[in-house]
This record gives structure tokens, C-alpha cells and sequence, in this order.
């Protein structure tokens, strides 16, 4: 099937190329940060992660959210979704790579990644991330072929992928639950040390994964003739309006915790985030920016006829999906590491090779999401042309 | 059975064959293994010109010697060697061996060039004689 | 004998298979057997003089220090070959002298007398008895030895940082960079690390195994580190953590420092 990504219109290969360049841009800025060290980056004694572990920790949520499309259509029959199934675990392959690639960049000794895996070690939360992020990227890849291939010859799918399938939704919740508790473990970072982190994780996921679903649907009904249809679509974008209003109310029942309490070492980075602390206020528009988007697109998905409105829902979708990747991304991971164990506040900003070999990463991640959606369309449109040829013989 | 294109497959084969075969045949000639110097201060000063074991031994297994120094000194520490012959010694790769071997580019180096070997060691395990120079 | 596609993958992928699931079902298989001629032997372990302990610890008497004084630093940093890059971002220090708000945050008050708030106290890895940073680190490049060190091997370390996120002490630091080109004086007698791993203050392991202590306590000239071990009631730290109130930092955190602080 893969032979189907070979054959696109001219837009689809000057986009492919666009992501090429990219890649290739990125690819040379890591070969810079392999010869000088992470140095290249912002990171600093204080703030020892940044932009890269940010993109993982957002898009652990973006591959966590297939499951909103899987579990309707498999555990209760949901026939709206069963077109689009596919692109969900497609769009978690995709998400799952680009984690597994951020990570890689961000290891100090790349060489030593096996190390991982030769000498295990359980007590840590990273080796369990680790194990359940590459057995959901296997589950995904395989069930998201398997189930395409079926379709395009048309025959039932096989029997044992059920339960794959069925074990791929409690496995999405564990891998943003394993990512959460990376950070929720740790006894000296009080910004992460919380128990709503997992929650606050899968509600994010969820708002931000099919918020990028439903655009990319919106981008194929206009350019990829496939339609998902209307039913799913507005189901979708019900999912996120409920996901985004308690991903929302997590982070204010957070707001009342901290602030209420008083405990200074729990307000000190809300604070940071928020108002800026000694001088030291980098966050603050960008979080400002991520609340406004939130209540914004909140408003525009809770009215539902101006949510059924194609234009709006996509203003809407854009707007979660860049709130979200602020406050789950670089709001998240900084802040965890400001003030500092010893008080102090050390700022970071994202370097230009950083922000370089991000987006390459980004660009592989959305070849990866093209080629394989390019795949199902033309899967599909194989298909529905064979029923239209069929069904009009039958006429005739 | 009939083979298409049997011109090309043939000639493909051919060129896959030299390719894949090229680091065997594309030095022959243009180097001879090295000779490595044991001329150094500390070895010129031993009675016993005697490596820890036997040289046919570390020639051929010195990284695996090393690599189970490292666990058993770093790891577990237990710092001393006992060879088989009965000496003692510190399990300690600029301690030890490279005391004695301390010109690291006649000696370490003249194989590990030859071969195409690159161990990662020297980045962190400076050797002493080039420290104090 | 034509094929088509996919029998000619399954044919590779089971190929492949069945040359790695043979090392994967028994990995003895896979490692070479090499007979090391030697081993370990009583007379030689007895030659070392090595210090040994239950539980090595240090007690830190700042009020002996003197004003400006970094004896303890740039003994540790000489010792162990510690980069001075020269900017704080990419900063890496085992030991160095903060604030007493810094060290103790939220028992700092204003009216605490003027000696405590300038006093500058030496903080150092703390050598934790439940440390995070082992917790959490995925190779056990970070490891606890029994008596009670916590150690790094730097040839596992693969550089994630996730021990430095655990830390709650700020005890850690990364190579972001190549240090070498960065070292005053290598001391040719203990390696220096490479770029891309964490390193911290490692209680002089190697010099106790010598029979040495610790080099900053060495080089304390006031005497104000005291270093022994606690399970020994007889020993210097045991006495004077007896005699004379101590505070560990952020001791409600759980990870039972063992650096203890005379205030």
C-alpha cells in the first residue's frame, strides 16, 4: 500500500519537499549540537529541560487521543466514527515517533540510548515510558494497517486484531498517565508535584488531539476529497468542548490549591507563570495568550450552532491546539524548574538551533502524518469509486 | 524459468559484489600494520618488561579487560587486580596501563588508526604523560 | 517461481527474526564467554588501606568558616578536574557557598540575626539515604553503594537529566558542553568527563579508598567539615551531632540527607 503515497498533484509534492527542506535544515543543526554538546541549546544548570522535552510532553497527548476515536466505535458501536478510526491511530503513529525522535535529541549521549534497554532499571518512570511509548506506537501501526488493508480488499478484518484494538485504549491512557508521573513523582519540583497532573494531562490530550483531528478533516474534505462526514465531525468537536471546559477547571481548581493554601513554594511558580516573579516575567504573555485562546475557543464550542459552522470550528480547533501546546509545552516543563531548589530564578529562552531541529522534528512528524493519509484517502476513494461503479452497474 | 533483463541483473550483481567488497581489496598494498613503541620512561625502568597478562591475551581482549575493570572498580568497588601470575594491580586505565604505555600516539593510537578503531575512552581517561607536558 | 510482495516480506522479516530472538530469549547466548585470568585477592584488598564505613556523613559547622573563604572549593574542583566555563548557564560546581535563606528556604525570617544572614554555608551533594535522583535515573548511572555514597558512573550515563530534575538540593550539573578545554590544571589522577553527562560531588570515593579523606575536609584549615561515619557511635560527626543542634536541608522532603549543618 505504501506504493500509494508515490502518487500525488502537484501541491502534494511541493508540500512534501517543503517538509524535506526542513528535515534537512534540522538534521544539520543536529549534527551542530552533536559536535558542540547541548550546549547549543538554552537549557542551564537550573533549567535542565526545555523546548525539546516540551514537545514530548505535548505530544504524548496528541498520541494519547486516538483512543477518543477508538473507544466509541469499538466499545460502544459508534458507526459515526468508523471512517475515521484509521486517521486516528495514523495521527498517533506520527505523534509517538516525533516523542520518541524529541527525546533522542534531548539525550546528552545519544550513542548510550541502549543503555536503556541493557541494563533496566523498574524504579524509574522513564524506563515504563520508554516501554508503553513503543508498544503503542507497534499496536497503533499495526492496527491501523492491518484495518486499512482489510478495507481496501474489502473483507472483514482479521480476529485477533479486536483485542489489540481493545488493548490499545486502556494503553493510551497509561502512556500519558506514565508521562504525567515523570514529573508528578519528583519530591523537589512543587509546580509538578501534584495528583491532578495525570488528569490535567488526559483532558489536554484530549482537547488538543482531536482538535488537530478535525482540522486535518476539514483540510481533506477541501483538498483530499475524503469526507469523514458531519455526524463525526460535530461528535469530535463535542469531545473537545467537554475535554478543553475540564482541562480548563483543572487548572483553576490548581489556581485555588496553590493560592488559596499560601504555601510559597506552591505559588512561587503559578506566580511566575502568571505575574512574573522578581523581575522575571518571560511566561507571562505567552500563558496570558494560552488562557485567552482557551476561554475563547471554550465560548465559540459550548454554542452549538456556532460550533456546527465549518469556519468557526476550525478558528476554534486552531486555537486549543496552540493553547494547549503552550501550557502543556514550555508553561509546563520551565516552570517546573523555576524558582530553583535554591531560590533562584534562571530564565530560559529557546536558542535558534533548538527552534531549528524542533521543527524538523515537527516536519517528520507531519511527513510521516502525509504519507500515511495520503495512503487512506486513496484507500478510500479506491473504494467508494469501486461501490459508485458497482451500485451504478446494478442501476444500469 | 526464464530471466528478464538478464543483462542488467548480471551487471548489477557485478557492481553490488566490487561495491560491498571494497574495504577488502581497496587498502591492499598501501599500509602495513603498524609497529608499536613500548620506549617510554616507566617501561624502560621495569626489570620485568611484563604487561598485566600476556601480550597474545591483550591484544586481542585489553577493551574486554577494561570494560569489566570499569564494572567491577566503578560499579562494585573492588579496585584491585590480581593476575594470574600473581601480581597485583589497580583496575585503572590511566593508573595502571597507561603509567607505563604513556605514549598513547606510538603506542594506543598506531593500531586503533590502522584498524579504524575509535574508542571513546581518551575523552574522559587523560593520559598522564600528555597532562604534564 | 514467482512471489509476489508480501511473501517476499514475510520471508525477510522472519529471516531477521530468527537471527535476533535466539539472543533475545537467552542473552548469555549473545555475550562472548571471556575467561578473565584474573580476579581478586584478600592480601591485596587489605594493601589499599581503604576507609570503610556503614554510613559515611558530614557535618558542616559554618560559623567556622572564614569571610571569603573557598579552601573546600578549589580543592574539590582542583582534585576532580571541575570545568570552569566561565557563565552560569553552563556552569558545573560539586561544592560552592550559598546564602542561608538559599540552603534553608522557608526558615529564613527578617529578623534573624546579622551573623546568619551573612553567613555563606558550603552545600554539596547530599549523599541522600533515599535519594530521588537513583530513583528515577533509567540506566542506574546513578546508583547507592552500601556505605551509603551515591555514585555516578559516567560511561552508562546517557545524559537525560532526569536525576537533576529530581534532585531537590540543585546538587547536579550537566556537561553541555566538551569540559576539557575548560579545566585550569588536569589532575592527571582522576579522569575528567565528557560532554553530555551529569556529575556531582561523589565523597571523594576514590581518595577513600586510599585511605584519604574527603579533599575539602582536608583542606578546611578551620576545621569546619567533619567527615565519619554515623553508624560508628564512637566517631567525631557521631559526638558532635550529639553535643550541638543540627539541621538538615528540606528534611521534610523524605530523602534523608546526610550533610548536617551546626547552627
Amino acid at each position: 500500500m505504501l506504493e500509494k503515497a508515490l502518487k500525488g498533484s502537484r501541491g502534494y509534492w511541493i508540500w512534501i519537499s517543503f517538509l524535506l527542506a526542513i528535515i534537512t535544515i534540522g538534521f544539520y543543526f543536529y549534527l551542530h549540537q552533536l559536535d558542540y554538546g547541548l550546549g547549543v541549546t538554552g537549557m542551564s544548570r537550573d533549567v535542565s529541560w526545555g523546548l525539546y522535552i516540551a514537545q514530548f510532553t505535548f505530544l504524548v497527548g496528541i498520541a494519547a487521543s486516538a483512543v477518543m476515536l477508538v473507544l466509541p466505535y469499538y466499545l460502544h458501536d459508534y458507526k459515526a466514527f468508523g471512517k475515521i478510526t484509521i486517521l486516528g491511530e495514523f495521527l498517533a503513529v506520527s505523534a509517538v515517533i516525533m516523542c520518541v525522535i524529541f527525546i533522542f535529541v534531548d539525550l546528552g549521549q545519544p550513542s548510550r540510548v541502549l543503555n536503556v534497554l541493557l541494563y533496566p532499571a523498574p524504579t524509574s518512570i522513564l524506563f515504563w515510558d520508554m516501554l508503553v511509548l513503543n508498544g503503542y506506537l507497534l499496536i497503533n501501526i499495526v492496527t491501523g494497517w492491518i484495518v486499512l488493508s482489510c478495507d481496501r480488499k474489502e473483507v472483514p478484518p482479521p480476529n485477533w486484531i479486536k483485542p489489540l484494538i481493545y488493548l490499545s485504549i486502556p494503553w493510551a491512557i497509561s502512556i500519558h498517565t506514565v508521562t504525567a508521573f515523570i514529573y508528578a513523582g519528583l519530591p523537589g519540583r512543587s509546580f509538578w508535584l501534584t495528583a491532578i497532573m495525570a488528569p490535567r494531562f488526559l483532558a489536554s490530550a484530549f482537547a488538543s488531539g482531536p482538535a488537530l483531528l478535525i482540522i486535518i478533516c476539514l483540510i481533506l474534505k477541501r483538498y483530499g476529497r475524503f469526507d469523514a462526514g458531519e455526524k463525526a465531525i460535530s461528535t469530535l468537536a463535542k469531545i473537545v468542548a467537554y475535554a478543553l471546559a475540564a482541562s480548563i477547571f483543572f487548572v483553576l481548581v490548581e489556581l485555588f490549591t496553590v493560592f488559596y493554601s499560601g504555601l510559597p513554594e506552591h505559588e512561587a511558580p503559578f506566580r511566575y507563570l502568571f505575574c512574573g516573579l522578581s523581575g522575571h516575567y518571560n511566561l507571562v504573555p505567552w500563558m496570558w495568550t494560552s488562557a485567552v485562546l482557551a476561554f475563547a475557543a471554550l465560548g465559540i464550542l459550548i454554542i452549538p450552532h456556532i460550533r456546527r459552522k465549518e469556519g468557526w470550528l476550525a478558528v476554534a480547533c486552531a486555537f486549543v491546539f496552540v493553547s494547549l501546546w503552550i501550557e502543556k509545552g514550555l508553561g509546563l516543563v520551565v516552570t517546573g524548574f523555576i524558582p530553583s531548589p535554591l531560590e533562584t530564578i534562571t530564565e530560559y529562552v529557546p536558542t535558534g538551533t533548538e527552534i531549528a531541529i524542533s521543527l524538523g522534528i515537527w516536519a517528520v512528524g507531519f511527513l510521516i502524518l502525509t504519507i500515511l493519509y495520503r495512503i487512506f484517502v486513496t484507500v478510500r476513494s479506491d473504494i467508494d469509486g469501486a461501490n459508485d461503479r458497482s451500485v451504478a452497474n446494478v442501476r444500469n | 524459468m526464464k530471466l528478464y533483463n538478464k543483462g542488467y541483473i548480471i551487471a548489477g550483481i557485478v557492481v553490488f559484489i566490487i561495491l560491498i567488497t571494497f574495504p577488502l581489496w581497496y587498502g591492499k598494498g598501501k599500509s602495513s600494520p603498524p609497529t608499536l613503541s613500548l620506549d617510554t620512561p616507566a617501561i624502560a625502568q621495569l626489570k620485568d618488561k611484563r604487561c598485566i597478562e600476556e601480550k597474545s591475551f591483550m591484544r586481542e581482549n585489553h577493551m574486554k579487560l577494561l570494560g569489566t575493570w570499569r564494572d567491577e572498580a566503578v560499579r562494585e568497588g573492588n579496585r584491585l587486580y590480581t593476575a594470574r601470575d600473581g601480581r597485583v594491580f589497580e583496575k585503572s586505565l590511566s593508573g595502571t596501563c597507561l603509567e607505563c604505555h604513556s605514549n598513547k600516539e606510538q603506542f594506543c593510537d598506531r593500531c586503533h588508526n590502522y584498524v579504524g578503531a575509535k574508542p571513546t575512552c581518551f575523552s574522559c581517561h587523560v593520559v598522564p604523560g600528555e597532562v604534564n607536558k | 517461481m514467482t512471489t509476489n510482495r508480501r511473501e517476499f516480506l514475510k520471508i525477510a522479516g522472519a529471516s531477521t527474526l530468527s537471527l535476533i530472538v535466539p539472543m533475545i530469549l537467552c542473552p548469555a547466548w549473545a555475550k562472548e564467554k571471556l575467561i578473565i585470568p584474573g580476579g581478586e585477592s584478600p592480601e591485596a584488598i587489605s594493601a589499599l588501606r581503604t576507609l570503610k564505613a556503614k554510613r559515611w556523613a558530614m557535618a558542616v559547622d559554618p560559623s567556622k568558616c572564614r569571610a571569603d573563604c573557598v579552601d573546600c572549593i578549589t580543592a574539590c574542583h582542583g582534585v576532580h578536574n571541575v570545568p570552569n566555563f566561565g557563565n552560569p548557564k553552563d556552569e558545573i560546581k560539586w561544592i560552592w557557598l550559598e546564602k542561608f535563606a538559599a540552603a534553608f528556604p522557608g526558615e529564613n525570617h527578617s529578623y534573624l540575626g546579622e551573623s546568619l544572614q551573612k553567613l555563606r554555608l558550603p552545600v554539596l551533594c547530599n549523599q541522600c539515604a533515599n535519594p530521588p535522583c537513583v530513583r528515577v535515573c533509567p540506566t542506574k548511572a546513578t546508583f547507592q553503594r552500601p556505605d551509603g555514597i551515591v555514585m555516578m558512573d559516567y560511561h552508562r550515563c546517557i545524559g537525560c537529566r532526569l536525576c537533576m530534575a529530581a534532585c531537590p538540593y540543585g546538587a547536579r550539573s550537566m556537561n553541555y558542553r566538551d569540559p576539557q578545554p575548560f579545566i585550569g590544571k588536569i589532575n592527571p589522577d582522576f579522569p575528567t568527563r565528557t560532554k553530555g553527562v551529569v556529575e556531582k560531588c561523589n565523597f571523594c570515593e576514590e581518595r577513600l579508598v586510599r585511605g584519604l579523606g574527603p579533599a575539602c575536609v582536608q583542606a578546611c584549615k578551620e576545621k569546619a567539615l567533619v567527615f565519619g561515619d554515623l553508624e560508628n557511635p564512637q566517631s567525631e560527626i557521631r559526638l558532635l551531632l550529639g553535643k550541638r543542634f543540627n539541621l538538615r536541608r528540606r528534611a521534610n522532603l523524605g530523602t534523608r540527607p546526610q550533610i548536617y549543618y551546626i547552627v
